[in-house]
């Protein structure tokens, strides 16, 4: 767009180049929403480098059976310290740290409603992601026992009791999470607040972009559901320091009590970490099919409609557990019920790509390798929702392929197409197609080596979470592949890795518009100024960027 | 109609800037009609109110767990002591009292508030603390007398264990509204405080203290009425 100058040198100009210690000091104090986005989605990559390191390590202890690479000890606390990392201080910082970048820009709003509350959000996450990885050396305590959580990133009763679990590292575990989950609280109540009171003239509620609305949809879930799992770990907190009985069997507590609580949090939680993924879809999807997005009030019922049945299906974690066949019924339909506004979703996408003018972009590529993994981790888990199937493979291999090709084929696939779409928005720097087509058919390659064959050797019988296995139950060779996709997966991060830092120091500024977009973020300049906008922004439809290119045919001649 | 205001920020000026291609509701609010723009700024609530009404959902699922794990166990306990040999309704009902009757002299603190007569503020939001306090203090008296005459700690049974952090919790909020309410009192009598400018923040935090309140009522109604059935009657 020639209409957009650009205004980078400014906006560079309040960084400036007054030193290292200078620069620190102002990203340490900055309420700024864009730099708090920035250092979110920063430290959630770092929290996913070490998660990664631990995934390799466990990989390859299973690469042959009866291997002694690691100890069945340490093979413990790395499947607990992995996902608890991936699910808290990756998912979770990563997609709120789009959201708060993104959200004040695209509804046209100079800052979030609490700039400062804001800020303590994320300082309280990166201190409760310390405070986790603090237990690799105060764990031990007086105690001298234990090092790092090790009862699985869901640490069900009664394995986090005091008996069972000596030491101090689930309290490292309690504490960590618990403060972190403090910040996700107070990021949902600024979205909330500034999505239902800041938006800039004419942004209805339904105009606004769909990422807006699913970031809405999650800090609702966030506030509905974060305080349950605070609740729980205050409870285990009670039992582990003064001697409660809440999830303790031996004074008639329960250990099932904990699960519900858990995972009343825990699947909610799931669709926290793919709602922002399919606001990124969304708004990758339409540009680069050159189409407005195809059925946006069912898009938006939809997200609403998720919402509140993800709030009723969590006991289907649990079927194994020994509830009523009853509940079990009740919550194989709601999972059942809940795979329709997902479906409607998916076909919204291939309508808003059919008959496009698709561009095969980094972005859109990772937007297509989500939706054709989502789709598969889709189908496995409403095989999963079938109760006597449940029976058969959970806690198996087939689990922990389905809900990796949800979270890092879905999730992580559209972080990665974030990441591309909106680089230049941050950095007003493209990042290199070609690196970036590199990254996407090697990871996607190296991830369906290691996780489909975790389908096979699930249905074989592989339990998840053990750390060896013998080599005559027929898992060696799928174990194997799983393996060998590992070290292209890191290729294909390492790859990224370079890619940003390369277009960090030597990258050519694009533009503000570098993909020819139609939402409010790409109307300031890239990157934009700290207050975002000079003007406060008008618009009159859901594409005002169209409006503004097309003046002869706006959109809102067909809203 | 603003669809004028965007063609007039990209035509009529030529190339106004990237960061305001879209025109401005403050530069060029002419452009937009005055209807449109009144209609737009009537429906965006505060942000202030949607803070606290979220923190608010929130506490409410937080004590829902609570509340959910002190049902999930009465009556299970097969060793005492329960409910109904050691919780007694008479001092709990004045307490209740106390607490509910502070929701109302808030509500006169504002009222005198809106209407600028601070010393009356004052004087309502002192009465409101007392309550408060008397309530605390009745809630540390009948937990003095279950510690002392009855051994119950949070380690003794599962009723000591749901009942402490479920009545607990409660109470924590209590103190936290009660910090709060002094501060403001306290900063009202060093003449911070200005009837025009503070009582929406004021009103806000009378909010929290009604959130407690009515949590009182659910804690009350799960303690005292259903968890505290008489043997055999019980669940």
């Amino acid at each position: 767009m020639s209409t957009l100058t650009s205004h980078t040198a400014q906006a560079n100009d309040s960084i400036g180049d007054r030193g290292l210690m200078a620069r620190l000091h102002q990203w340490t104090v900055t309420v700024d929403h864009k730099r708090l986005g920035i250092m979110y989605v920063g430290s959630g990559l770092l929290f996913f480098v070490i998660a990664g390191i631990q995934a390799t390590l466990m990989r390859l202890q299973l690469i042959a059976p009866v291997n002694d690479f690691l100890t069945p000890d340490t093979f413990n606390r790395l499947f607990t310290m992995h996902g608890t990392t991936m699910v808290f201080l990756v998912g979770m910082p990563v997609l709120l740290g789009f959201g708060n970048y993104l959200v004040p820009l695209m509804i046209g709003a100079r800052d979030m409603a609490f700039p400062r509350l804001n800020a303590f959000g994320f300082w309280l996450f990166i201190f409760g992601g310390l405070l986790l990885y603090y237990s690799y050396i105060g764990s031990a305590g007086l105690y001298g026992a234990g090092s790092t959580p090790d009862a699985g990133w869901f640490m069900y009763a009664p394995l986090t009791s005091r008996t069972f679990s000596r030491g101090n590292a689930t309290d490292y575990w309690i504490l960590g999470i618990m403060v972190s989950g403090f910040g996700s609280m107070t990021t949902a109540v600024n979205l909330v607040a500034t999505i239902f009171s800041m938006r800039c003239p004419g942004m209805t509620l339904m105009r606004m972009p769909l990422l807006v609305w699913m970031m809405i949809v999650v800090a609702v879930l966030i506030l509905a559901v974060m305080p349950v799992l605070t609740a729980a770990q205050v409870m285990l907190l009670f039992d582990r320091s003064m001697g409660a009985h809440f999830f303790d069997p031996q004074h008639d507590g329960s250990a099932l009590l904990w699960q519900h609580l858990f995972w009343f949090f825990g699947h909610p939680e799931v669709y926290i970490l793919i709602l922002p993924a399919f606001g990124f879809i969304s708004e990758i999807v339409p540009v680069f099919s050159r189409k407005v997005i195809f059925g946006y009030p069912l898009m938006v019922a939809a997200t609403v409609a998720i919402c509140f049945i993800s709030l009723g299906v969590w006991a289907h974690h649990m079927f194994v557990a020994g509830l009523s066949p009853f509940l079990n019924a009740l919550f194989a339909a709601s999972t059942f019920l809940i795979s329709v506004p997902t479906g409607i979703k998916i076909f919204n996408w291939l309508g808003t790509m059919w008959g496009g003018r698709i561009r095969f972009d980094v972005p859109m590529l990772f937007a297509t390798g989500f939706l054709s993994l989502f789709i598969f981790g889709g189908l496995t888990g409403i095989m999963l929702a079938v109760v006597p199937f449940d029976w058969q493979l959970s806690d198996s291999y087939f689990v922990v392929g389905h809900f990796h090709y949800v979270l890092i084929g879905g999730t992580l696939f559209g972080i990665f197409g974030a990441i591309f779409y909106w680089f230049p928005k941050a950095f007003g720097k493209k990042l290199d197609e070609r690196l970036g087509k590199w990254t996407f058919w090697i990871f996607l390659i190296g991830f369906t080596l290691t996780f489909f064959p975790m389908h096979i050797s699930g249905m074989l019988g592989m339990p998840r979470r053990i750390y060896t296995y013998q080599p005559d139950r027929g898992w060696e060779l799928w174990n194997l592949i799983s393996t060998i996709g590992v070290p292209l997966q890191i290729l294909g991060v390492l790859i990224l890795v370079w890619n940003i830092l390369r277009t960090l120091v030597r990258g050519k500024p694009c533009g503000d518009d570098p993909w020819d977009a139609w939402t409010l973020e790409w109307a300031t300049s890239s990157p934009p100024p700290e207050w975002n906008f000079h003007e406060i922004p008008v618009c009159t439809s859901r594409r005002p960027l169209w409006d503004l290119k097309h003046p002869d045919d706006p959109d809102e001649h067909y809203e | 109609m603003s669809s004028a205001a965007i063609r007039q920020g990209a035509g009529g000026a030529g190339a106004p800037g990237g960061a305001g291609a879209l025109g401005g509701a403050g530069a060029r609010g002419g452009a937009i009609t005055p209807g449109g723009a009144a209609r737009d700024a009537a429906w965006r609530p505060s942000r202030g109110r949607l803070g606290m009404a979220c923190l608010i959902f929130s506490e409410s699922a937080f004590f829902c767990a609570f509340i959910v794990a002190y049902l999930f166990y009465a009556g299970r306990d097969r060793s005492g002591p329960t409910p109904w040999q050691v919780l007694e309704l008479p001092p709990v009902i004045v307490n209740s009292v106390a607490l509910l009757s502070s929701s109302v002299t808030i509500v006169f603190a504002l009222a005198a508030l809106r209407r600028g007569s601070v010393n009356l503020f004052r004087g309502w939001m002192l009465a409101t603390i007392l309550l408060g306090a008397y309530f605390l203090y009745g809630t540390g008296a009948e937990w003095a007398g279950l510690l002392r005459d009855h051994q119950l700690t949070i380690a003794t049974n599962l009723f000591g264990t749901t009942f402490y952090s479920l009545v607990g919790f409660h109470a924590f909020h209590v103190t936290v509204g009660l910090l709060l309410l002094s501060l403001t009192l306290v900063l009202s009598l060093l003449g911070h405080v200005h009837p025009q400018r503070d009582h929406g923040r004021i009103d806000l935090l009378s909010w929290y203290w009604h959130f407690v309140d009515v949590v009182w009522i659910f804690v009350f109604t799960t303690v005292y009425v259903v968890g505290r059935q008489p043997p055999g009657g019980g669940s």
